[in-house]
């Protein structure tokens, strides 16, 4: 994964090859904004974050400021004896997208920045604990943070939390059931976190990019961050471009930025294109060459029938099949249920085998009908959202690839359902170990071909 | 907690807790029908006052406590985005237009 020298706010430190250190940290202003914010009140900084409209980057885009006032508010209604345990910041860096890489290049590239964003977060909703949240090896995260309190700028303990693998495991409810004990599984809301969290107390679970512009605005103010981006969406945003692209990987952006120029900032494309998938696993396809122009911005994304998300855009070439790409993350979505809700865990691999079928088989007028039909009987109808984004998915390849869809029910599978897949998807379950694989095999079972 | 212009009820479905066993649908088959996995779906919008007693006898009776009746607008689809932000939960978003 590379990164441009675009405007570089949140990555300003990356040309550094030590910018993990606290050293370079504080050699490039790093503390500055964290001592400034500490002698506010600890809703100016909510305040601040407020004025700029933050949106959270983690995926669902909840205003990051509005957030941190609850989380704050239920904190203080809690009472005298939650007064002593105070509430807890999850710094979540969980993301389960092979198409998004801005969580993992921060977190090892500057992970200061980011606990910096903690650190006021917890100042501000009166936290006593922090966790950090990450699916791989945390690499320099310990040291840094053993680094700083070395140094004495951790106001609360931080801990970094290893998350099991799995798409769902990064969803909110499903870290607070981690750190209370009990599997990475998303639960059932209301209560919902910044309610009722960790220890049941309010919990803050912000997105670490989100922390990090939280760092930022408090250290620079709400003016600053506003000189980049637009109006209704100020601010820079880590984009991860991967498909058909020369030069993948995660750019810093400012808002607003049209998908054009953010693809031709990768290299432009290396096929002739058809469409990008905008906003990753739970976003939409939006069709080349008209969405070149659409601009990044949460608004103007679902408008043209896409999302933000956590900031991703596949390119997607003519020579591959929109159908048959679809299909897959659709059998990936489904593999992820956590299997707690019913109509998820029946509800995504009938959607899944439907959309195989239309892909990969001869679906007919009926195979289609099932397909939409499994749509409605899916969106809405899970604890977490993971029913509701595949179903988001799948709908907007049916629409936005209606010929598609057409051609395919008349002629069977196109000759491009046989390209290798160009959205990343991970790869299935890795097979048992030997041992135990050649025990299912002498019991006849499945799992040695699986 | 002060309410004021009292909002109306609304039957909603704990998707973990529930376990299909359906006693919901057999006694409150105006509101409440099985989808293809014997799971509830439940009819949009609040709950009709002449229905209140039988959904409250529906609720009463869930095995797992699964089925609720709530008056709080506990938005369970779009309007008022709500604090369910995070990295693989996008707002309840996508339309089902398979309706």
């Amino acid at each position: 994964m590379t990164v441009t020298d675009a405007p570089r706010i949140v990555t300003s430190r990356l040309g550094y090859e030590d910018s993990y250190t606290l050293e370079r940290y504080l050699a490039t202003g790093g503390y500055e904004g964290l001592r400034k914010a500490l002698g506010m009140r600890p809703d100016e900084v909510a305040a601040e974050v407020d004025a700029v409209s933050l949106l959270g980057r983690g995926g669902a885009g909840f205003p990051a400021g509005r957030k941190m006032r609850i989380v704050a508010e239920a904190g203080r209604r809690a009472g005298p004896f939650h007064s002593q345990v105070g509430t807890t910041v999850i710094a979540n860096a969980a993301e389960s997208e092979l198409t998004s890489g801005k969580d993992k290049l921060l977190l090892s590239r500057v992970p200061h920045l980011v606990l910096d964003g903690v650190v006021l977060a917890a100042e501000a909703v009166g936290a006593t604990r922090a966790f950090v949240c990450t699916h791989d090896d945390p690499g320099p995260l310990n040291e840094a943070i053993v680094s700083r309190e070395r140094a004495g700028l951790n106001r609360v303990p931080i801990q970094v939390v290893t998350v099991p693998a799995g798409y769902v495991s990064g969803q909110e409810t499903a870290l607070i059931s981690l750190l209370n004990g009990d599997g990475p599984r998303p639960a059932f809301v209301p209560p919902r976190p910044a309610e009722r969290g960790v220890r049941r107390h309010p919990t803050l679970v912000q997105n670490v990019e989100t922390l990090a512009n939280i760092a930022l605005i408090a250290r620079h103010g709400p003016d600053w961050f506003r000189e980049a981006g637009v109006a209704d969406a100020p601010g820079t945003a880590l984009v991860t471009v991967t498909g058909t692209v020369a030069r993948p990987g995660v750019y810093e952006v400012p808002l607003g930025t049209t998908i054009g120029t953010v693809i031709d900032q990768a290299g432009g494309h290396t096929e002739t294109p058809q469409a990008v998938l905008a906003g990753g696993y739970f976003g939409g396809w939006l069709t080349l060459p008209a969405a070149g122009d659409v601009i990044l911005t949460d608004r103007a994304l679902r408008a043209a029938g896409g999302a933000f998300g956590p900031g991703v855009l596949v390119a997607l070439p003519e020579s591959a099949c929109p159908l048959a790409e679809t299909a897959l993350v659709t059998g990936y979505l489904a593999s992820q249920s956590a299997g707690q809700c019913g109509p998820c865990l029946n509800g995504l691999p009938a959607l899944a085998e439907a959309l195989g079928l239309l892909a990969f088989g001869w679906a007919g007028q009926d195979g289609l009908y099932w397909t939409r039909q499994l749509l409605g009987l899916v969106s809405g109808r899970g604890a977490c959202h993971l029913p509701d984004g595949t179903a988001g998915l799948a709908s907007s390849a049916l629409t936005t690839f209606a010929g598609e869809v057409r051609r395919h029910l008349q002629h069977g599978p196109c000759h491009r359902v046989h390209r290798a897949p160009v959205v990343p998807v991970p790869a299935p379950p890795v097979p048992a170990p030997p041992a135990e694989a050649e025990a299912a095999a002498g019991q006849g079972g499945p799992g040695a071909t699986a | 907690m002060s309410r004021r212009p009292e909002p109306p009820h609304e039957l909603k479905v704990n998707p973990i807790a529930c376990q299909s066993h359906g006693m919901c649908m057999e006694l409150l088959p105006e509101l409440i029908t099985p989808d293809p996995w014997g799971y509830p779906l439940i009819a949009p919008g609040p709950v009709p006052d002449e229905l209140l007693g039988l959904a409250r006898r529906a609720v009463n009776s869930c095995p797992t406590l699964a089925l609720l009746l709530t008056r709080s607008p506990e938005p369970a689809s779009e309007p008022t985005p709500d604090v369910a932000a995070d990295a693989s939960s996008p707002p309840a978003r996508p339309a089902g237009p398979g309706a």
